[in-house]
């Protein structure tokens, strides 16, 4: 066989490649959304579950799984923005630096339900917070301050160096040369780790079922005191979210409309991810725009 | 002008050695440079003309592993003296780099990114910097339409004259200059060589280049640097047509490098 065509061969095998993994997703995405929108409607976005009859919704698992993505962001972005400008701009070449980064691998790849027990001795009983959707965000910070650290290091080191070395010789100081030029320029990639981190916080059930609980309080969305139990912004209520509804339910769910449920439920989810991951790569694109000017 | 007349000297450097790790780049460099002249740093690929540059401005510094001993004077004051303020040496003594750098930000931004980060928000003056450090640059007739729109949409040439733009805008006395036109096309380093005609009345240049002819159309002074010595030191118009070192003379004729 001669190279014209072993090279034709090896381009219809990536190209079949190519085709696989879009037909997966298509197909999943029809399968999900072709089971599930018959169910979605606004009744079913905006009222509570059903214990025992039909016709329940899913609003408070809901909110609750973009209530906690907020919170979840709120920690993790600072600390893994901090994380990555240190690993990137400030630790020494040495064997604590090496340490750090091993550290920072291993607990990239723990088990989400080990994080979950963690989560449920750190933070539900020795914090003493409860089922709740701190402990919730917490336990998903664990989880998802790896992946965010390494992006934001990565992102850091892939600026052209002539970037940095200019601003420097302009006599700018370390820290504003990081935030006026570093940070601007490696926003697409931070951006990118803050979706993929966002979507497991959508999508993740196994580290909630012990931290932020199987279970949402009757909420009165009018209610805005923080501290108020039947308050939908309170931290320190139970929060179930969308993934671990959908676990709860085809597991132990006793309406008789488990199955539509389950389906529009998982539809949702699909469309929320979606939904966001491209509100979030819009909004980064005008970020970028505004502060780099292209 | 004859040889020996002196003016006033900024810099000096004296018995300056440099180390990467344990192997010794820069040999006892003794040079000082004159005030309001553009010197030239001639020398082949490797000899250390652009390392030595970059001590001038402690840019090495970045570089891990990097050791320096002797002393390098601007001023009088050593400028590797624990206390010094290497903001306000950088900002002093600017660089242009070999390849065009500017920001991903517009024309404007990119001048007034010094003076901004360095504390000036009024917007009249700062209007004003921009407008004199463009001129400064010989770019303003070029761009003065164009003030908001991305540096990275200009020529090369352009973008190398913006840099030299926003290096002045911080108002530096010393500017040095690394290789500035290799990136660039025969009428972009023109422009450039022009320039430094200009810049030298108010600033005092020191530019490494590699190019010969550059070194003797627009420096004063040259310095040829072989093998992380300096091999000979004096003005420009002597040391090209009747330089005392044979090495000199094999360099510049075109016998290696």
């Amino acid at each position: 066989m001669n190279t014209k065509a072993k090279d034709r061969i090896a381009t219809g095998v990536f190209y079949a490649m190519a085709m696989i993994i879009v037909a997966v997703l298509f197909g999943l995405l029809f399968y999900i959304l072709f089971h599930g929108l018959q169910r979605i409607d606004l009744q079913f976005i905006t009222s509570s579950p059903e214990f025992m009859k039909a016709g329940g919704g899913v609003g408070p698992q809901l909110f609750n799984s973009l209530y906690l993505l907020v919170l979840t962001m709120l920690i993790t972005l600072p600390l893994g923005l901090g994380g990555g400008i240190y690993l990137a701009e400030y630790a020494p070449k040495n064997k604590v630096t090496d340490v750090i980064r091993l550290s920072i691998e291993v607990l990239s790849s723990l088990p989400s339900i080990v994080v979950g027990l963690f989560g449920l001795m750190l933070f539900v009983n020795t914090m003493g917070w409860g089922y709740s959707i701190l402990s919730g965000a917490f336990a998903l910070t664990v989880f998802n301050l790896p992946l965010m650290v390494r992006v934001v290091e990565e992102s850091l080191s892939s600026v052209p160096r002539e970037q940095k070395e200019a601003s420097f010789a302009l006599g700018i100081t370390h820290w504003a040369t990081i935030r006026k030029v570093l940070l601007p320029v490696a926003l697409p990639g931070i951006l990118t780790g803050a979706i993929l981190a966002a979507g497991r916080i959508f999508g993740e059930a196994a580290a909630l079922l012990f931290t932020a609980g199987m279970s949402s309080p009757n909420l009165n969305f009018a209610n805005w005191n923080l501290l108020d139990p039947a308050s939908p912004l309170n931290p320190f209520r139970p929060a179930e979210t969308l993934a671990v509804h959908i676990w709860k339910i085809n597991s132990e769910g006793l309406i008789p409309d488990v199955r539509e449920v389950a389906d529009g439920a998982s539809a949702l989810l699909v469309i929320t991810v979606l939904v966001f991951n491209i509100a979030a790569r819009w909004f980064g694109k005008w970020l970028y725009r505004r502060l780099t000017a292209s | 002008m004859p040889e020996e007349q002196v003016d006033k000297q900024v810099v000096h450097a004296s018995h300056l050695n440099l180390f990467y790790g344990n192997n010794q780049a820069l040999f006892n460099i003794n040079l000082s440079f004159e005030k309001n002249h553009v010197t030239a740093l001639i020398g082949p690929s490797g000899c250390g003309k652009s390392t030595f540059l970059r001590c001038l401005n402690r840019m090495n510094d970045l570089i891990e592993g990097v050791k320096i001993e002797g002393n390098i004077k601007i001023h009088n004051e050593d400028i590797y003296h624990p206390q010094t303020d290497i903001v306000q040496l950088r900002k002093n003594v600017g660089m242009v780099f070999q390849r065009p750098n500017p920001f991903p930000m517009t024309i404007y931004d990119n001048i007034a990114y010094g003076p901004r980060i360095h504390g000036l928000k009024d917007h009249k003056k700062l209007d004003e910097i921009v407008e004199s450090s463009l001129q400064k640059a010989a770019l303003w007739n070029e761009v003065k339409d164009r003030l908001h729109t991305p540096a990275k949409g200009l020529s090369g040439g352009q973008q190398q004259r913006l840099v030299i733009g926003r290096v002045l805008a911080v108002e530096p006395e010393i500017i040095l200059m690394d290789e500035p036109t290799s990136a660039l096309d025969p009428i972009s380093t023109a422009s450039v060589e022009e320039l430094l005609q200009e810049l030298k009345k108010s600033y005092t240049v020191i530019i490494v280049t590699h190019n010969m002819q550059q070194a003797a159309r627009s420096s004063d002074f040259t310095a040829f640097f072989l093998n992380g010595e300096v091999v000979e030191y004096g003005k420009t118009s002597r040391l090209f047509t009747t330089p005392k070192e044979k090495r000199t003379e094999d360099y510049i004729t075109g016998r290696f490098g």
